[in-house]
């Protein structure tokens, strides 16, 4: 019976190995291991056999029962597996196709900008402040030491739409409009982005609606080196922590004292080149000590409180930052300026 | 202002910096250079020479052949020049000399006669043409008959001067004078200031035997002051002066006008010289112009005065407009023998008056405008009668006929050492500060900590304790404050809820597939109201426009921002780039007056473009044009997103497509569009296919609850039902939803199109609109008996109010 059984095992694994198909492998199962199978057949002659010989017989029964179901497994694996291959090959695409385009929009240059310069400044404790476009002559020039007249007013020519309104030349009457409303009563830390408009025939480098950013500080002891290093801050990280920055002495009529601010050129370090006039500093912003008489006005005493103020143009930072040489394609709004600057 | 550093040399020393070091030095503790360039060009081997021969050149007409005696020989020289002539000296290269331009004189032969050099016109010198004497404009320079044969011409002609040219705020009109500058730089500089000494050599005949003087308007004119000087001879001024005339942009005329020029750069003082036998009276009288009088000025125009301007009279009619412009009838020619010499302090705000509305900018009413310093008017006309003594043989008659209610007050401004070091963050000492004082010749008593400051009159802009922190911080350096950040309490900045909603639904937008726009709020007057979104149209009384605009292009304020965007949009059409697909968060600007006297309502929109091609995927032949539904479809996602109901209904809305425009409600109300613009608005801006919306943006901030509260997550199942109706093709998918939504009761908690069918098999005008209902309680499983008594509430109600049938029944 042992040999039968070995015999048995041979001729089923060399089946297992014949079959083609799953199918084939099916049918080799129903004729070795089925219930009906001649391994069952010999099985069923175990009660001819003595009581020493039927464990051994039986053990190797189920051994070879076991050894064709795993090869039977295994060849079955392995035809499955090559059917995927098959499958798998057979859907091999392109990879170097196109893929289904998405639209991609994003932002106007000048946003990134604003927003970048509103998130350093929300960092050092400063909120973000919004005010009219068409302003009163009053905040405009007046609440912000520039009486009628004054010749100051001639440095920002501006649209009037009545005597008495205008469209607003700077975003510094938001600051003045803040204090106001705060008269006062605390210390503020803002700055106002916006847009503004100056009687300027359009050009490469001037346009009559430019964005604006205005900062204000006003607190019990804001001393000039605060402004100074802020301004610092603000150098090193929307040019490089390796540009310097210095003051000149300026002139606004609602600051004193008055300075402008520049960076060292990044283009040839400070040597001098074309890009800076061959003078190694670039003009960012200007910035000042805020006019006592504008604190006055505000509500503010100037013996107890000081300030700072600074403002800084976005398309003259842009244009620096990234080379646009023409300040007209921030508004002319060509898609192809326009999705240069989506990850800006 | 240009600075003629050879001009400064005259009052402080300088030659220890290169031109670019003092450049510097100044811009970094004060004034702005903005330029600096050289006058001339340094000529080499250009000397004096003195023409002992001219005749006209044997084979040529317009050439003379000359020798020239250049000092230690004759020259023949050829020259073309018209104005040449026997007994000239004029500057002659001789062969060898370099002239600008590297341009290299060599012996040459012209028309068969041989040249040995070049004599020179002052551009071939390299001078601006602009600032030459009219006389040599097209010839030869000649020079005056004391210069020395032989001598070098750079030196003579300044040629190797290097003008500065200063940036000036309006606060630092001080220096409009050399002598500002001197001062300036003498401060930054630590260097001694040397001031010009005048000693007018006078006569003894008195000035008001001739002249009498009347100011009518003390407030705008508080000094007046006359001279008379006689035996004026009209000539060329002086080289030297002439060179610095040159050299800080005036072109001279002649010694008489360049004199009052001259002082005018020296001390910031405009002087006015009258003919004075053409004066008319012998009284001067100053006062404001009647309404309506007239006066021809020195540029022989006829000007039509109002009771604004100020005016100099002989008593009679306007002689001058103060501070302006001289008039013709009294203007200074070569006959002049006797002058009048006005020195006067005008007021800057009303010199800005005339000098606005006849748009005549001088270098006079420039200073004027700005302050003059009331210390130098007087001598100011000294110092000119000392120069029209030595330079136009002038008898200066005794005495300054005046009219003064100057205040020649210095202002006190008292500084604390503590409260500058305060301010500026410093720690500066008193010497410091004394120091600086001084650099800046500024006197002042100290005590202590405690100075206090006499502000010069040169200073007219130091007034307060703030003024001089600037003076102290500027000469002891910006450069030299320390790094500091606000030490105040912290306070926690931050975005609004509204400024963060604001970057969220751009975000959203960009991720969409819109790129932001910003265009010009200023449009034309036409486009301000088109496309104006229904609500906006209805608070609408007027636009608001510019009183002067500068073009029509900009001379309105935009009550929608579609029209300049389709304008962009069209741009790029134009270039190629057809696909578009841009917003813009923005004001509009609305009165509700007729006439403007307040601030119009600025009102924020968010307003989108769409045209072209929404999804091109050329090789799996996939192409989605952008319409209407691609439009609000984006909406549909903001509206998710921002977590607000809105409806959307049919409307006409002008400028656009009558059946493809929907008006958008929250609720009752209107907030925006949303549909294709009329075909002919598209070809107005050329456009093709384009489709636009316009959401008042401040309504959805307002309502907007920016923290959803929470739901629970249903844990029980959802049972869907889907309905097919027939209904008449006119009936609007939207409201037959609404119905639905109403019949259905509380458990239908969502319902969606999904599929819309017209054609075979339904009769024509009909149309099969099928919906998806979904069912859920969050408390428990649904029983099919809710479901379809739920189910079959909406039949009714739909066949009951639009005639629907089930489809397929």
């Amino acid at each position: 019976m042992k040999e039968q059984l070995q015999a048995l095992e041979q001729e089923a694994l060399s089946k297992v190995e014949e079959a083609s198909t799953i199918k084939e492998l099916q049918d080799v199962r129903v004729a070795y291991l089925g219930k009906k199978g001649p391994i069952t057949e010999v099985l069923r002659g175990m009660g001819k056999l003595s009581p020493e010989e039927r464990p051994i017989i039986g053990e190797l029964a189920n051994t070879v029962r076991a050894n064709i179901a795993n090869a039977m497994e295994e060849k079955k694996d392995a035809m499955e597996r090559a059917e995927l291959e098959k499958q798998l090959a057979e859907e091999q695409i392109d990879v170097t196709l196109p893929g289904r385009p998405v639209a991609v929009g994003g932002p106007h240059l000048l946003t990134s900008i604003v927003e970048e310069i509103e998130d350093l400044f929300i960092g050092l404790g400063f909120e973000v402040r919004e005010g009219p476009e068409v302003e009163t002559d009053y905040y405009n020039f007046e609440a912000l030491n520039l009486p009628k007249g004054h010749p100051a007013r001639d440095m920002q020519d501006s649209f009037y739409i009545t005597e008495d309104l205008l469209m607003r030349t700077h975003t510094s009457p938001v600051q003045a409009r803040t204090m106001n409303a705060i008269q006062g009563a605390r210390p503020v830390k803002m700055i106002c982005p916006g847009k503004v408009y100056r009687r300027d025939t359009d050009d490469a480098t001037h346009s009559h609606q430019f964005t604006q950013i205005e900062g204000l500080y006003v607190d019990k002891n804001v001393r000039m080196s605060d402004l100074k290093g802020v301004l610092d801050r603000f150098a090193k990280h929307m040019f490089g922590e390796d540009r310097e920055i210095r003051l000149r002495p300026s002139f606004f009529p609602f600051t004193e004292p008055s300075v402008e601010m520049d960076i060292s050129c990044k283009v040839c370090n400070g040597e001098g080149c074309s890009v800076c006039k061959k003078t190694g500093w670039i003009e960012i912003l200007g910035a000042g000590m805020v006019h006592p008489r504008v604190l006055e006005m505000a509500g503010y005493d100037p013996n107890e409180y000081s300030g700072f103020a600074f403002g800084m143009g976005p398309e003259r930072i842009a244009m620096l930052k990234y080379g646009v040489d023409d300040i007209r394609h921030f508004y002319t709004n060509d898609v192809r300026f326009l999705k240069q600057y989506h990850q800006a | 202002m240009l600075v003629s550093l050879n001009w400064l040399k005259n009052y402080v020393d300088i030659d220890q910096l290169s031109p670019e070091e003092l450049a510097e030095r100044i811009t970094k503790s004060g004034i702005e250079v903005e330029g600096i360039e050289r006058f001339g060009s340094t000529a080499t081997n250009v000397v004096v020479g003195y023409v002992e021969s001219c005749e006209r050149h044997p084979n040529a007409d317009k050439l003379n052949l000359c020798l020239v005696n250049v000092g230690d020989e004759t020259l023949q020289i050829i020259c073309g020049a018209p104005n040449i002539a026997q007994g000239q000296k004029v500057a002659a290269a001789k062969p060898g000399a370099v002239l600008p331009g590297n341009v290299k004189i060599k012996k040459a032969k012209l028309r068969g006669v041989e040249s040995f050099g070049m004599i020179c016109s002052l551009q071939e010198l390299g001078v601006e043409e602009k600032f030459i004497p009219k006389e040599f404009t097209s010839g030869i320079f000649v020079f005056p008959e004391d210069v020395e044969i032989g001598s070098d011409v750079t030196k003579l002609l300044n040629l190797d001067d290097i003008i500065i040219e200063l940036g000036l705020t309006p606060n630092r009109s001080d220096a409009l004078s050399m002598l500002g500058v001197a001062y300036e730089v003498a401060a930054i500089l630590d260097v001694p200031i040397r001031l010009p000494q005048s000693s007018v050599r006078i006569v003894e005949e008195k000035a008001e035997e001739h002249i009498r003087v009347n100011v009518e308007a003390p407030d705008v004119n508080p000094y007046y002051g006359a001279f008379i000087i006689k035996n004026i001879v009209v000539g060329p001024s002086p080289l030297w002066m002439r060179n610095y005339l040159m050299a800080a942009g005036i072109r001279p005329i002649n010694n008489v006008v360049d004199i009052t020029n001259y002082v005018l750069l020296e001390y910031g003082q405009p002087l006015h010289a009258f003919d004075f036998d053409k004066f008319g009276s012998n009284e001067v009288v100053v006062r404001k112009a009647s309404n309506d009088e007239r006066m021809v000025t020195l540029d022989d125009q006829d000007r039509t005065l109002t009771e604004d301007h100020l005016v100099i009279t002989n008593g009679k009619e306007p002689v001058a407009l103060a501070g302006v412009m001289g008039g013709a009838n009294s203007e200074v020619s070569d006959s002049t023998t006797t002058v009048l010499l006005e020195a006067a302090y005008f007021d800057g705000q009303s010199v800005r008056r005339a000098s606005k509305d006849f748009d005549l900018r001088s270098e006079s009413s420039n200073r004027f405008e700005k302050g003059v310093d009331p210390n130098r008017v007087r001598k100011a006309g000294e110092r000119a009668c000392q120069l029209f003594a030595e330079y136009a043989s002038g008898s200066v008659l005794d005495g300054v006929v005046e009219f003064d209610q100057l205040d020649y007050d210095e202002k006190t401004v008292t500084i604390w050492t503590s409260k500058i070091n305060e301010r500026l963050g410093t720690n500066i000492s008193n010497e410091e500060i004394a120091d600086i004082l001084r650099k800046l010749h500024f006197n002042y008593d100290q005590d202590g900590e405690t100075f206090t400051v006499y502000a010069p009159t040169r200073r007219q802009d130091i007034t307060i304790f703030e003024d001089m922190v600037e003076e102290v911080a500027r000469i002891y350096g910006y450069d030299n404050l320390p790094f500091t950040l606000p030490q105040g309490g912290s306070q926690a900045g931050g975005l609004t809820k509204n400024q963060a909603l604001k970057r969220q639904v751009k975000q959203f937008l960009e991720g969409v597939g819109l790129s932001e726009t910003v265009t010009y709020s200023l449009t034309t007057t036409s486009r301000a109201e088109e496309l104006v979104s229904p609500e906006v149209k209805d608070g609408l009384v007027s636009t608001v426009s510019l009183a002067m605009p500068m073009s029509e292009e900009h001379s309105t304020l935009r009550v929608s921002i579609l029209p300049e965007m389709l304008a962009s949009a069209s741009y790029n059409l134009a270039r190629k780039q057809a696909n578009i697909a841009y917003y813009e968060l923005g004001s509009v600007f609305v009165s509700k007056e007729k006439k403007i006297t307040e601030q119009p309502e600025e009102k924020l929109r968010l307003a989108g473009v769409l045209t072209g091609e929404w999804v091109t995927h050329p090789w799996q032949q996939e192409k989605k044009p952008v319409d209407f539904f691609v439009t609000k479809g984006i909406l549909e996602g903001l509206f998710d997103l921002l977590n607000v109901a809105v409806t959307y209904k049919q409307a006409k809305i002008e400028g656009m497509h009558p059946g493809r425009t929907a008006q958008i409600f929250m609720g009752d109300r209107a907030i925006g569009f949303v549909g294709q613009l009329h075909p002919l608005m598209q070809k107005a801006y050329d456009l093709k296919e384009t489709y636009v919306f316009d959401i008042d943006f401040d309504y959805v901030l307002e309502i907007h609850e920016n923290e959803p509260s929470f739901a629970v997550i249903p844990r029980f199942p959802s049972v869907t039902r889907d309905i097919a109706l027939v209904v008449d093709e006119k009936i609007a998918a939207g409201d037959i939803q609404e119905a639905i939504a109403h019949a259905g009761g509380a458990l239908v908690k969502d319902i969606q199109v999904f599929d819309v069918y017209q054609g075979e098999h339904l009769e024509a005008g009909k149309k099969s609109i099928a919906f998806s209902l979904f069912y859920q309680d969050p408390e428990r499983t649904l029983t099919d008996d809710e479901v379809e008594a739920s189910y079959q509430a909406i039949l009714d109600e739909v066949t009951k109010k639009f005639g629907a049938e089930l489809r397929g029944q």
